[in-house]
C-alpha cells in the first residue's frame, strides 16, 4: 500500500522533530518531575508510528535501520547492568547516587545513576512498542 | 553479602537479553544457557550453605529498609525451590536441546525459558506483595510465548483460554493486592504479617484471604484446574515438563507462603476450606488421569493431584505436614520433571501420545524404560525413593491433626497414580515389539542423560532423607514461627 | 468523589464481566482491558484521594499524596498493556490459522 497524502507526509517531517525533541526532554525530566523513561519511550514510539503511518513500512526501514528487538534488549541490558554496578562497589543492587556537576552549556546539573537505569527503560519500551506494532502490521490483507 | 540473592535473578535475566544478540547461532546460545544456568546453581546453592549456616537473608533494593523500600528475602524455603527450579531448568534444557526444533530455537525459545526461570526466582525470592504480582507476570508472560512458539494449530487454541484465564486471574491478584493494601497500609510481607497479627485477622481481612486463595488457586491448579490440562498437553515435551515442574510449584509457594505468613489467625475457616478444595483437587485429579489414554494428559492430571496433595498438608498445618509438604514440593519439581522428559520421549519415538498405539519398548530402549518404572515408583510414593517421606510426613501429621477422611483420599489417590503411570508403563513398554531400528521418529536417546540425573537425585533424596531434613526443619521453623521471617526483615 | 468512583468501578466491572462472557473473541479482549481500567480506578479510590506534595523531596508542604497505589497503577497499567498486544496478536494469528474469532469452536475436542 503506497500512502501518498502530501499533507500528511510534509506535516510529519515537522511532527516528528517536535515529538522526538519532547520525548527526550521528558525523559531527562523524569527524575524529580513527571516524566521517566517509560513515557518519553511511548512518546518517540508514537513518533515513529506517526512516521510508519505517513509513509510505508519499507522507507522507514531504510531511514532509520534498527531491529527493534534488540534495542529493547540492550534496554534491559542497560538497566540492569547499572544495577549490576552496585553490586562491584558492595551496596544493595540498584543503589543509586547523584552528583552536582559543572557542564558547558548547562551550568550546574545534576547527574543521577538512575538516569541511566532509565534510558534503558526508554530504550526498552521503544523497542517493545515497536516490535509489537511492527509485527502486527508486517502481514497486509 | 545479601546480594547473594539478586544473582538467581539478574543472571537468567542478563543472559536472556544477550542472547537476542545471537538469533541465528543456535550451538553459542546453547552453551551460553548451560553456562548461565550453572552460574545460577552454584549460587543458589551457596545461598542454600549460607542460609542455613548464618542466617535468613535479606536485600534491601536500592538501599531503602524494610516496610518503605523493596526487599528480597532468602529464607529457607526460598532459597532451596530456588536452587531446585534452576537445577530442572536445565535439566529440561538438556532434553530440549536435541528435542525441540530449529524453529523454535530461532524463535528465542532459550530467551524465554531464561526468563521464564527469572520471574520463577523472582517469585520465591520477593518479599512484597506487589513485586510477587510483577515477578509472576515475569513468568507468566514468557510461558504464554512458550505455549504459543510453533503455532500449531492446538497450541494457538490453547494459549489462547490459557492466556485470558490467567490475565483474568491477575487482574483478581490486583484487586486483591488493592484491597489489602486499603485494609493494612502496606505491602511488605512482613509488615503485613505484623500488622494483621496486631489487628486480628476479622472478616474482612479473611474474605481477602478466599480472594488471594482464588488467585492462586487459578495459577496453581488448585480444585481451579480446568484450564490445566488443555494448555499443559500444547506445548513441545521438554517445555511441557518445564511447565509441569515449575509454574504450578510457584503457586503452590505463594499458597504456603500466604497462608503460613499472612493469614494464619483463623485457620478454622481458611483452612478448613483450603483442605476440602485440595481433596477435591485430589479426587477430580486422579478421575482425569485413569480416565484418559494420552500420555501427556495423563501426566497433566498427575500435576494436579500432587498439587492436592502437597496443598493437603498445607491446609493441616501442623509442624510435621507443613514439613510433609515443603519435602513433597521438591520431590515433586524433580519427579515431575523426569516423568515428563521420559514420557516426552515416548511420546517422541512413537510420534503420537495414544496409548493404544504403542507397545514393547523395553527391548528397545531398555534404560529409557526403567528411567520411567523409577519415576513412576518415586510419584507413587514407595520406598525409598523421594516421595515416600513426604507423603509419610503429610500422612501423619493429618493424621495426629484429626483429618482421617482426607486422609484416606490421600492414600487412595496414590494409588490412582499409580495406576494410571502403570498404564502408560504397560502400555508403551511391555508387549510385543512392533518398532525396530530406524522405524521411529525419533531416537529418545537425548532424555537418558537429565533422566539418569534426575533418577540419581531423587534416589539419593529418598535415602539420604536425613540430610535434606535438616533444610526442611529449617523451612519449617520459619512456617510455623512467622516471627523469625518479621524480624530477618523488619530488624527489631 | 470516591464512593462515586468507586460506584463507577463497579460498573466498569458489569459491563467488563458481561463482554468477557461472550464467545466472540475481540469482545473478550474488551472485556479484559475494561477489567483492567477497572481495577485501576478501583486502585486509586479505595486508597483515598488526596491531594498534596510528592514525598521525599523535603518537609514543605503540609500533606503528601501516598506514592504507592500510583506506583501500584503504572505497574499494572503497562503490564496489561503488554498483555493487550499479546493477547491481541495471538488472537490475529488464531483468527489466520483456525479460521474463526468464535471460542465456542475453540474447545479442541478429541474427535478433531
Amino acid at each position: 500500500m503506497k500512502f501518498t497524502d502530501v499533507y500528511l507526509q510534509t506535516a510529519t517531517k515537522i511532527l516528528v522533530f517536535i515529538i522526538m525533541t519532547f520525548s527526550i526532554y521528558v525523559l531527562f525530566a523524569g527524575h524529580n518531575n513527571p516524566g521517566g523513561g517509560f513515557i518519553g519511550g511511548l512518546i518517540t514510539a508514537s513518533a515513529l508510528v506517526l512516521l510508519y503511518i505517513a509513509f510505508d513500512l519499507q522507507t522507514v526501514q531504510e531511514v532509520f535501520p534498527v531491529d527493534y528487538k534488540k534495542l529493547a534488549a540492550t534496554g534491559v541490558l542497560v538497566s540492569v547492568l547499572t544495577g549490576v554496578g552496585s553490586l562491584v562497589l558492595g551496596v544493595p543492587f540498584l543503589s543509586q547516587t547523584f552528583k552536582y556537576v559543572e557542564l558547558p552549556f548547562l551550568g550546574n546539573t545534576e547527574l543521577t545513576t538512575a538516569m541511566i537505569f532509565d534510558l534503558g527503560v526508554y530504550m526498552c519500551v521503544v523497542g517493545t512498542t515497536m516490535t509489537i506494532i511492527t509485527s502486527i502490521s508486517e502481514d497486509d490483507i | 553479602m545479601s546480594n547473594l540473592l539478586i544473582y538467581p535473578i539478574i543472571i537468567p535475566l542478563l543472559m536472556a537479553m544477550v542472547l537476542v544478540f545471537f538469533r541465528d547461532r543456535i550451538k553459542l546460545q546453547q552453551w551460553l544457557t548451560v553456562l548461565s544456568l550453572l552460574a545460577t546453581i552454584g549460587v543458589s546453592l551457596f545461598t542454600v550453605y549460607y542460609v542455613s549456616t548464618e542466617q535468613i537473608l535479606v536485600l534491601e533494593l536500592g538501599g531503602w529498609s524494610a516496610p518503605f523500600g523493596i526487599v528480597l528475602v532468602g529464607d529457607m524455603l526460598a532459597v532451596v525451590l530456588v536452587a531446585v527450579a534452576s537445577f530442572v531448568t536445565l535439566m529440561c534444557l538438556l532434553y530440549g536441546f536435541q528435542s525441540i526444533d530449529t524453529g523454535h530455537k530461532k524463535h528465542f525459545v532459550y530467551p524465554m525459558i531464561l526468563v521464564l526461570l527469572t520471574g520463577v526466582n523472582g517469585s520465591f525470592l520477593t518479599g512484597d506483595i506487589f513485586n510477587l504480582f510483577v515477578f509472576f507476570e515475569v513468568m507468566l508472560i514468557s510461558s504464554y510465548v512458550l505455549i504459543a512458539l510453533g503455532g500449531r494449530k492446538i497450541q494457538l487454541r490453547e494459549s489462547m483460554k490459557y492466556v485470558i484465564i490467567n490475565i483474568i486471574a491477575s487482574t483478581l491478584f490486583v484487586i486483591a493486592t488493592a484491597y489489602l493494601y486499603a485494609a493494612t497500609g502496606t505491602l511488605n510481607l512482613a509488615h503485613l504479617s505484623e500488622r494483621i497479627a496486631l489487628a486480628g485477622q476479622d472478616g474482612l481481612l479473611t474474605a481477602i484471604s478466599f480472594l488471594y486463595l482464588t488467585v492462586f488457586g487459578l495459577k496453581s491448579g488448585l480444585l481451579l484446574f480446568f484450564w490445566l490440562p488443555g494448555s499443559y498437553s500444547a506445548p513441545p515435551p521438554p517445555i511441557a515438563a518445564l511447565f509441569a515442574a515449575l509454574l504450578t510449584k510457584v503457586g503452590v509457594y505463594t499458597i504456603i507462603r500466604t497462608f503460613t505468613l499472612l493469614f494464619y489467625h483463623k485457620p478454622e475457616i481458611t483452612h478448613t476450606v483450603m483442605l476440602w478444595m485440595a481433596a477435591l483437587t485430589m479426587i477430580l485429579g486422579a478421575l482425569g488421569a485413569v480416565s484418559h489414554w494420552e500420555i501427556k494428559k495423563i501426566l497433566s492430571y498427575n500435576v494436579i493431584i500432587s498439587v492436592g496433595f502437597i496443598l493437603f498438608g498445607v491446609a493441616v498445618g501442623t509442624e510435621q505436614s507443613l514439613s510433609g509438604s515443603f519435602y513433597y514440593l521438591i520431590h515433586d519439581m524433580l519427579s515431575k520433571a523426569l516423568i515428563f522428559i521420559t514420557g516426552g520421549a515416548i511420546i517422541n519415538i512413537f510420534g503420537t501420545d495414544k496409548l493404544k498405539e504403542f507397545s514393547g519398548l523395553i527391548l528397545f530402549r531398555p534404560l529409557l524404560g526403567w528411567l520411567f518404572f523409577i519415576g513412576m515408583l518415586a510419584l507413587a510414593g514407595v520406598p525409598p525413593l523421594s516421595g515416600f517421606i513426604g507423603k509419610v510426613m503429610i500422612l501423619q501429621g493429618a493424621i495426629a491433626a484429626g483429618e482421617l477422611a482426607v486422609s484416606i483420599i490421600g492414600l487412595i489417590t496414590s494409588l490412582m497414580v499409580l495406576y494410571s503411570i502403570l498404564k502408560i508403563f504397560i502400555h508403551s513398554f511391555w508387549g510385543e515389539t512392533l518398532m525396530s531400528e530406524g522405524q521411529e521418529y525419533s531416537t529418545g536417546k537425548h532424555a537418558l542423560l537429565p533422566g539418569t540425573i534426575l533418577v540419581v537425585c531423587i534416589v539419593a533424596m529418598g535415602l539420604g532423607a536425613e540430610w535434606v531434613n535438616t533444610y526442611v526443619t529449617q523451612a519449617t521453623e520459619v512456617m510455623v514461627n512467622p516471627n523469625l521471617y518479621i524480624e530477618a526483615v523488619l530488624k527489631q | 468523589m470516591e464512593t462515586f468512583m468507586i460506584i463507577l468501578s463497579g460498573i466498569l466491572f458489569t459491563i467488563a464481566t458481561y463482554l468477557i462472557l461472550n464467545k466472540n473473541f475481540l469482545r473478550i479482549v474488551l472485556g479484559i482491558t475494561l477489567f483492567s481500567h477497572a481495577t485501576h480506578m478501583m486502585l486509586m479510590a479505595i486508597n483515598g484521594l488526596k491531594r498534596g506534595a510528592a514525598p521525599l523531596l523535603g518537609e514543605h508542604a503540609d500533606a503528601y499524596t501516598d506514592p504507592i497505589p500510583q506506583a501500584l497503577i503504572l505497574t499494572s497499567i503497562v503490564i496489561s498493556f503488554a498483555l493487550t498486544a499479546l493477547l491481541l496478536v495471538l488472537g490475529y494469528r488464531t483468527y489466520i490459522e483456525l479460521g474463526t474469532d468464535n471460542m465456542k469452536k475453540l474447545r479442541g475436542e478429541s474427535h478433531e
